[in-house]
């Protein structure tokens, strides 16, 4: 305890700080995360100078194409197999089924919304277990657009891949709406080559009873920037939300995931893990939970966990967390960002590991926990391989 | 016939307040299948003399050899000393989080043998080094070391001598901490490696009392890293009644 002496009370002083008005006079920030603006149109929104809250930890000048320039909107070449069950079509701007999962809230994803010439609907149909895997490759470097709407009909269950890989200058949206009692797992894959930008803004809409299991691996790229917004908008949604993220020298991976607890009894979990390897290697995780007040009887738990293997790597985790109702199950966030040390390493070593197996043991047992979530076997397998080739540099 | 010779041995280790010499000059050989207790105060360099001879970046080797069957230890690196035989029990255990003992254990087997142990013998083996360790078969499923006790982490060091089955273990300090029951234990696992391999054994140790479970060949009293007094078991009973003050008060005479 602090004593006073007498006479000395705290009185403001004039020229004080903090006693004079602010600058900016009556601007008061967005306090609640579910309020900040939203537009589909780009000119909505100012110009990108990279200090604004959601820009201010990407290296925003890397992709001024994708925020400020015009994009290609046309179609993106897609390898897929057909499967029984999920129906790929492409549907014009003006179609009623787009915009019901989400609005832009920045100027890459108003951009790409307001640019692109068809959307690509993935309905998924059918209480059987299925997988679909949509690969979008060879988009080449010119700036583009991209819109998806992946719908899972009431009751019914699938599992959608939406990977990438090659070349990309891409900005995106990707709309998901799953109907009344349905699981549907989306699994967003970013294996790009070395010099992409991915840009992407994924929008989910969870109806009563139902379940999404939502999966973000990002492992290649330049700069990656997915961000998941998920509102959970009807009693008994639920949301599993999953990362994985591998950033190596020079690499920027970024994911922005807000759960909005929008009706009562829904639960969300958030996991994202990530490992940093080499000079430059850089992560960004935000994960804003915001569970209002008509969201009596949430369940909810977020976290995030970062490993460093090199020095040289930033790793930035900012977990956020805002009750509007004093009537929940639980609400929690952690975060922790630790290094595999030295420590570690000799003693894996004393016992016969060489460094690099000492490494990858390490790496593979902090990782695999997403990927064994991930539901599919032949994913699952071929997410294991690819670890073990981020880990030896291929 | 193996042997761990160390001669002469100078180690200097490098501090905030600059370079310490702890071990000044240790002469000591061990021979396959003999028992060393070495003992003595605190911060006399017991745990040093352990860490140097695994290969712990931390120390630095400016004076002596370390030699196992003639050849020359110190140019190994950690993993590789490990490889031709030398095995250090550690007195604190880091932990390892994701990686399951199971997953450690296996692979650490197939790194020592240079191949993957046969699944149908390996699994039978790590199952009654466990029990004859009294650990719970649920440890297998558990991070190495995570959450573990004191006494569940010596153990798992003793599990893991018993499984390497190297020519020579430098215990660290194994007895500190353990209760009798965890004491006899983990003895009685040194005594049966010793029993199954042949196996050389380094004992450091502050108090005698883990010599009455493992009975040492031969005492090293370590003072001011070197080897004060030498003898046979008898040295250890003398050490329980007049404790280190002796070699002590020799010690800041000669100062």
């Amino acid at each position: 305890m602090t004593s006073t002496a007498p006479g000395s009370s705290h009185s403001a002083t004039e020229g004080q700080h903090g006693l004079v008005a602010h600058s900016d006079g009556a601007f008061v920030p967005v306090q609640t995360r579910s309020e900040r603006f939203r537009s589909v149109n780009v000119e909505d929104f100012a110009p990108v100078h990279g200090r604004e809250h959601e820009w201010k930890l990407s290296p925003v000048a890397a992709f001024a194409d994708l925020t400020g320039g015009e994009l290609d909107g046309s179609r993106l070449t897609l390898a897929t197999e057909p499967v029984e069950g999920v129906e790929l079509s492409w549907i014009p701007r003006s179609d009623e089924r787009i915009g019901r999962a989400g609005i832009p809230e920045e100027r890459a994803s108003a951009n790409a919304w307001s640019s692109f010439d068809e959307a690509l609907l993935v309905r998924v149909t059918g209480d059987d277990e299925k997988v679909a895997v949509i690969t979008r490759t060879g988009l080449g470097d010119a700036p583009r657009a991209a819109h998806t709407v992946i719908e899972i009909a009431p009751n019914s269950r699938g599992l959608v891949v939406l990977a990438g890989e090659g070349e990309a200058r891409l900005s995106e949206n990707v709309e998901i709406v799953v109907g009344e009692g349905a699981s549907l797992t989306v699994v967003s894959l970013q294996e790009w080559g070395d010099d992409a930008v991915h840009l992407g803004s994924h929008f989910a809409r969870i109806g009563r009873d139902a379940f999404l299991k939502h999966i973000v691996v990002s492992l290649g790229g330049k700069v990656v920037r997915v961000n998941p917004s998920t509102h959970l908008a009807e009693q008994g949604a639920d949301i599993e939300a999953l990362g994985l993220y591998f950033a190596d020298a020079g690499q920027h991976l970024e994911q922005q995931v807000f759960v909005h607890h929008d009706a009562p009894h829904t639960r969300s979990r958030v996991t994202y893990k990530g490992a940093l390897q080499g000079a430059g290697a850089r992560s960004v995780w935000v994960g804003d939970v915001l569970i209002a007040q008509t969201a009596p009887g949430t369940d909810s738990y977020e976290q995030n966990r970062n490993l460093v293997l090199t020095d040289g790597t930033r790793a930035d985790s900012v977990p956020n967390l805002e009750i509007e109702t004093g009537d929940i199950e639980g609400a929690g966030h952690a975060s922790a960002t630790g290094r595999f040390d030295d420590e570690q390493l000799f003693y894996l070593m004393a016992r016969g590991i060489t460094e690099a197996e000492a490494r990858r043991l390490v790496v593979r047992g902090f990782l695999t926990e997403i990927v064994q979530k991930i539901g599919s076997a032949d994913l699952e397998a071929r997410l294991l391989e690819a670890l073990e080739a981020e880990l030896e540099g291929r | 016939m193996s042997v761990l010779e160390i001669k002469n041995l100078h180690v200097n280790v490098e501090t905030d307040q600059g370079t310490r010499e702890i071990l000044r000059g240790v002469d000591l050989v061990i021979n396959e299948g003999e028992i060393h207790a070495i003992m003595g105060p605190n911060g006399s360099g017991k745990s040093t003399l352990a860490y140097t001879i695994a290969g712990h970046p931390k120390y630095n080797v400016v004076e002596g050899e370390i030699l196992l069957d003639g050849e020359n230890v110190l140019e190994m690196s950690v993993d590789e000393r490990a490889r031709v035989g030398l095995f250090l029990a550690m007195q604190y255990p880091v932990e390892i989080p994701g990686v399951t003992v199971t997953n450690f254990l296996r692979t650490a087997k197939t790194a020592i043998d240079g191949e993957a142990p046969s699944v149908r013998t390996w699994v039978k083996d790590v199952r009654e080094s466990m029990k004859n360790l009294k650990m719970d078969s649920a440890f297998a499923e558990r991070n190495v070391n995570e959450g573990f006790s004191g006494g569940e982490k010596k153990r798992n060091e003793i599990l893991q001598l018993e499984l390497l089955k190297p020519k020579f273990a430098v215990l660290d300090e194994t007895d500190s901490g353990l209760d009798v029951d965890a004491l006899k234990i983990v003895s009685e696992g040194v005594n049966r490696a010793k029993a199954n391999t042949g196996l050389g054994v380094l004992l450091i140790t502050h108090y005698t009392r883990i010599l009455r479970y493992i009975k040492p060949d031969f005492v090293h009293v370590f003072v001011a890293g070197r080897i004060a007094e030498q003898g046979g078991p008898e040295l250890a009973d003398r050490l329980e009644e007049e404790g280190y003050d002796r070699y002590q008060v020799a010690e800041s005479a000669a100062e």
